[in-house]
């Protein structure tokens, strides 16, 4: 039976009826104008630009800085280049970042075993350290540390360890290792018992699945990663030697320096996180089923076994996703070193805007930076959860 | 035989004192094993350790009068400013005698937060009303203009300017998050992915560059004809950084929905829209609000960091106690101290409810 | 039920309340735009000791805050009529150059490329600074040579790390630099002995000295690294605006040179029975029509003067030796007194 002839009205409306179409007429509409609407930003920008008679474009990335940043973990002058300065300071966000991950995790996991501690003083001090630090803004909290971390002893008043670390108001000196030719054999042992490890954790796992029986991965590895390197530096007669520092006149001179803005940073920004880890901690902990725990003691696994092999491992897959987030938050919030003068790329960048006058990219450096260790920090945690995540049944 | 007559039951026996009263509950709480005696101990040392001198030098070695750092000795917490100060800490420079109407303001706040939060209150449907005017109402008082005097935004400071920064940014940020949050899960490609690259580009930058732009280059992105004051523009950026957390939040909201009441809806005819309207988003706004109160905690604090920009919040009026050449030295601590007291108050409160709320919540569904 | 369901409606109505916060055009001629707002929007520091800070009241005072009152009083008639825009050392200029503000009085060195390269128009030095150093008389330095290996807190955004940079690398002596962020905090780590020696401009590291519980106890070594010219600046390319901001500076200081006070300004600007200086007569605007080229009104520099005093006034007020900042007037004095400071003539 053929459909009734429709007049051209019909059709029109019949058209709009159609979702499919709907969707793609809207779409145009969103995209034409977010077109529109960048268009308008860069024309103005153009021509706002053009009118204040400033220039743009990231050649003077190649200038001379000409000032000097004092963590460097490359090689810098003030000779060097802005973009090298950009590079410097980018490290060293990577450095308090990197640093802050792992106290952050070890402080969120500990805080969030003791606020299920049974041990009521333990559980409460636990409690009140999550609710001051979660509830005071960070940048208070970074000038808090450095503040504290100001009241320590001054340089000649230094605590010293033996000799040769010493602890004052200026950082952290420890001994500087300087290594020889010969050490880069001992450097290629300690690669190849790295490599070896991973292949023997991987046959202990699978005789393990086979047969049951276990291998003592942990002291093997520590033997071929660190025994067999050890003694062959022993043979080879120590190719390594440190660098005591020496108290000059006005510093210490020699060894290595620990900043104390990089302590304060890493201080504030690992407590900070760490009290929002043991909060996710926690959660992922309470929501193990109770039957699993209870199941585990009726077969007679120890309670470190079965804190390790049974509560944990299911307790990660709910706490590794808000994981990353706080990870990527550590991150983020390591650009408040501006304010203790931590020569991050936020503070690098505001020196550099400053003389340069650079603004759109400067800021623009600081974005594309940022964007990019979100996104290996979101692939390289997304990574890890799909290989800790449950192989689904259903 | 193997029962007793009723008469010849045993009498209940008192617990032993190793169970109950004060030493049963040591001996439970803090003294169950070794391992925790020394933990308790230790605990009790790092309390002793710290607790009484930070009391000694905020309270008993302190000094509450004079009218410079001058007066203080350096011993105990120098608080003699705060008597001076204490207006500029809260109002920044607002005038003086317009200082009731940021009082009006903070305690109209209560009522109108109290309509949107907790059920069953009492005229419940006026009450509604009034949140919804409440924005425009604080608007009003704040700025002025129709017959109150206008104050430009530039004197506004203090903690006063922290509240509007984050009650702004929260408020605008919720319509433009739940937008983008259904977009996020769209069947429409395109919208999909803008809203997803959105989202991700703004949670993966510091808020700091965004303040940045807003003080930096905002004005370079407008005609020249427009030009926008600084908080204005500092809230723009603020409301677009905090949309995108409240997308996410929104969108864990969304996935607690199960299907079928959208399947429901659509199955009685509703639309997109009006599924969305009257079915989804109640139900996922409910399930979203411990989310958002924990958004606004985070974002509230991180109001702190417009004094990098150079806007005088609570944190930038300490700064300025500091340089004051009255006082320059001798405040370094107490002032940030201040600070931080004021801001945890509020945030604990606040974390304090939205924590119960999830309990309420939790007990709700179950 | 919880009344979020129509967060819509309170949001728009919320929105509504922001955008009258917009205001007016920045591109016309500045002095138009000035009148037509019946405000200066002048930018200042975001708290510096003795230049730019608060008093118990909230106002602004301070030594650069005084130019703003003096140019509002020239141009507006009132010293009241200034809209105070705190900046930090990176939105000082892109905040000049949007038009967010009409002149910066931010104590801003003058230099090649902020002049030339940036797209701004110092119009004078109302402060000659330098560099220089402070450190604690018992450290037993005489001079900024012996500073090797030392560590020398800085305070950034300026310039001031730059010149460090030179100074050392041209006397090929190491230091560790620490920047600090704001003066206070640079202040309290430098009390702490987290570094040797502070450098800073001059006038910041007498201040400072000045705050020290025993200022005896630290020294100013005498090396001036760098010349630190500080001006107020206008954008480029409105020379009339420029002239203004340019001349109402150098009023105040010609004031100082003819004895033109606060108080006797109204006295020498009487047509009858005023001054006699033709010079004063010119630049008070009882004789000639200076004003008038200007764009403005016979009176300008009466009132900028009435409003603030002269430069020496200003000095005293704000930094000299009766405020607890106590600085000498030193390269500040007039040419007459043995400084360079030294105004064009009314002419």
């Amino acid at each position: 039976m053929a459909a009734p002839p429709r007049t051209r009205i019909q059709q029109i409306s019949y058209l709009w009826t159609d979702e499919r179409l709907r969707g793609i007429a809207f779409q145009l509409l969103v995209t034409t104008s977010l077109a529109l609407f960048f268009a308008f930003i860069i024309w103005n920008t153009a021509t706002n630009l053009k009118h204040a008679g400033l220039a743009s474009g990231y050649g003077f990335l190649q200038d001379a800085a000409s000032f000097d940043i004092n963590q460097r973990l490359i090689d810098y002058d003030s000779t060097s280049s802005y973009g090298r300065a950009f590079l410097v300071g980018g490290l060293n966000t990577v450095l308090v970042a990197v640093l802050g991950i792992a106290a952050a995790t070890f402080i969120g996991f500990l805080v969030g075993l003791m606020r299920l501690s049974s041990n009521f003083l333990v559980s409460r001090i636990a409690a009140i350290y999550v609710e001051l630090t979660r509830n005071i803004p960070l940048l208070l909290q970074i000038i808090f540390w450095w503040v504290i971390i100001l009241a320590l002893p001054r340089v000649r008043d230094s605590i010293s360890v033996g000799d040769v670390l010493f602890l004052n108001n200026r950082g952290v000196r420890m001994p500087q290792p300087i290594f020889e030719d010969a050490f880069q054999f001992v450097l290629a042992l300690i690669v190849a018992g790295g490599i070896g490890t991973f292949f023997l954790a991987r046959w202990a796992r699978k005789r393990h699945e086979l047969t049951g029986r276990t291998f003592p991965v942990g002291w093997s590895s520590i033997g071929l990663i660190f025994g067999l390197p050890g003694l062959s530096m022993l043979f080879l007669g120590l190719p390594i030697s440190l660098e005591i520092p020496l108290q000059g006149k006005f510093n210490f001179e020699g060894g290595f320096n620990v900043t104390p803005e990089l302590i304060a940073l890493w201080l504030a920004l690992s407590l900070y996180t760490g009290a929002f880890i043991s909060e996710v901690v926690r959660s992922g902990i309470l929501a193990v089923d109770k039957g699993q725990i209870e199941a585990a003691r009726a077969v007679g696994l120890p309670p470190g076994l079965r804190t390790r092999k049974i509560i944990l491992p299911q307790a990660l897959r709910v706490i590794i996703p808000p994981l990353t987030n706080q990870y990527l938050n550590l991150t983020k919030n390591s650009s408040l070193a501006v304010v203790i003068g931590y020569q991050d790329i936020v503070s690098i960048g505001e020196t550099v805007l400053n003389q340069s006058g650079q603004a759109l990219e400067v800021i623009s450096i600081y974005m594309a930076f940022y964007l990019t260790l979100s996104l290996l920090t979101s692939l390289l945690m997304n990574w890890y959860n799909k290989r800790t995540a449950l192989v689904r049944e259903r | 035989m193997f029962f007793r007559d009723q008469g010849e039951m045993l009498p209940p026996r008192t617990a032993p004192i190793t169970e109950v009263g004060l030493v049963g509950w040591l001996r439970i709480n803090l003294f169950s094993s070794y391992g925790n005696a020394a933990l308790t101990l230790i605990s009790l040392a790092i309390l002793l350790l710290v607790v009484p001198p930070f009391i000694d030098w905020v309270l008993i070695k302190a000094q509450f009068s004079g009218d410079s750092g001058e007066a203080c000795s350096g011993i105990g917490a120098c608080w003699a400013w705060v008597d001076q100060r204490l207006g500029q800490f809260f109002y920044g420079f607002y005038p003086a005698e317009a200082h009731w109407r940021v009082n009006v303001t903070a305690i109209l706040l209560v009522p109108a937060i109290l309509y949107v939060l907790v059920d069953n209150m009492p005229g419940a449907k006026f009450g509604r009303w009034f949140s919804y005017v409440y924005p425009l109402l604080a608007a009003y008082l704040l700025v002025g203009g129709f017959g109150l005097e206008v104050i430009q935004t530039d004197k506004f400071g203090g903690f006063m300017l922290n509240m509007v920064v984050g009650l702004t940014g929260i408020v605008l940020s919720l319509p433009i998050g739940v937008l983008l949050a259904l977009g996020r899960q769209s069947r429409l490609p395109v919208i999909r992915l803008l809203c997803i690259a959105f989202i991700e580009a703004v949670r993966g930058v510091p808020l700091i560059t965004l303040l940045f732009v807003a003080i930096v280059l905002l004005q370079l992105f407008l005609p020249p004809e427009v030009s926008l004051d600084q908080l204005l523009r500092v809230i723009i950026m603020v409301t677009l950084f905090a949309s995108a957390y409240m997308a996410e939040v929104v969108r864990g909201g969304l996935q607690a929905i199960p299907k079928g009441q959208i399947e429901g809806a659509q199955a009685v005819g509703l639309g997109y829209w009006q599924t969305m309207r009257l079915i989804v988003l109640p139900q996922a706004l409910r399930i979203s609000i411990p989310g958002i109160v924990n958004t606004f905690i985070g974002l509230f604090k991180d109001t702190t960091l417009v004094i990098i920009i150079g806007l005088f919040d609570l944190l930038g009026h300490a700064r300025l106690l500091q340089t004051n050449p009255d006082w320059i030295g001798d405040v370094d601590h107490e002032a940030y101290l201040f600070s931080a007291a004021v801001f945890f108050l509020v945030c604990f409160l606040m974390s304090r409810y939205s924590v119960s709320l999830e309990k309420q919540l939790s007990k709700d569904r179950h | 039920m919880i009344a979020l369901t129509r967060p819509g409606l309170s949001c728009a109505v919320f929105a509504a309340f922001v955008l009258p916060a917009t205001v007016g055009t920045a591109q016309a001629a500045t002095l138009d735009d000035v009148r037509a707002a019946d405000e200066l929007k002048c930018g200042i520091n975001t708290g510096l000791a003795g230049f730019a800070n608060t008093d118990d009241a909230g106002n602004w005072v301070g030594f650069d805050v005084d130019y703003c009152k003096a140019l509002a009083a020239a141009v507006l008639g009132d010293a009241g009529k200034v809209q105070y825009v705190s900046l930090t050392g990176k939105n000082r200029f892109p905040a000049l150059q949007a038009g967010e503000i009409e002149v910066l009085a931010r104590n801003t060195t003058w230099t090649f490329s902020r002049d030339v390269d940036l797209g701004l128009t110092f119009v004078g030095v109302n402060y000659y600074d330098g560099q220089g150093f402070i450190g604690p008389r018992s450290l037993g330095i005489s001079s900024a040579g012996e500073l090797d290996g030392a560590s020398v807190c800085i305070q950034t955004g300026t310039t001031t790390e730059l010149n460090l940079a030179d100074f050392f690398r041209t006397n090929n002596i190491s230091y560790e630099p620490v920047p600090i962020e704001t003066n206070a905090e640079a202040r309290a780590a430098y009390e702490a002995e987290r570094c040797d020696v502070y450098t800073s401009d001059a006038s910041g590291l007498a201040a400072t000295r000045a705050t020290f519980d025993n200022p005896n106890d630290h020294v100013i070594l005498p090396e001036i690294i760098s010349k630190e010219p500080l001006g107020p600046l206008v954008r480029h390319g409105d020379d009339q605006w420029a002239d203004i901001a340019r001349w109402v500076l150098n009023a105040l200081i010609s004031a100082e040179e003819l004895g033109v006070t606060q108080a006797n300004v109204e006295a020498l600007a009487q047509k009858d029975g005023g001054s006699d200086n033709p010079e004063i007569q010119r630049m008070l605007g009882s004789q000639g029509s200076m004003g008038a080229m200007l764009g403005l009104d016979a009176d300008w520099a009466v009132r900028a003067i009435k409003a603030v005093g002269n430069y020496g006034e200003i000095f005293a007020r704000h930094l000299g030796p009766d405020t607890r900042l106590g600085l000498e007037r030193g390269l500040n004095a007039l040419y007459t007194n043995g400084g360079i400071l030294y105004s064009p003539p009314f002419r």
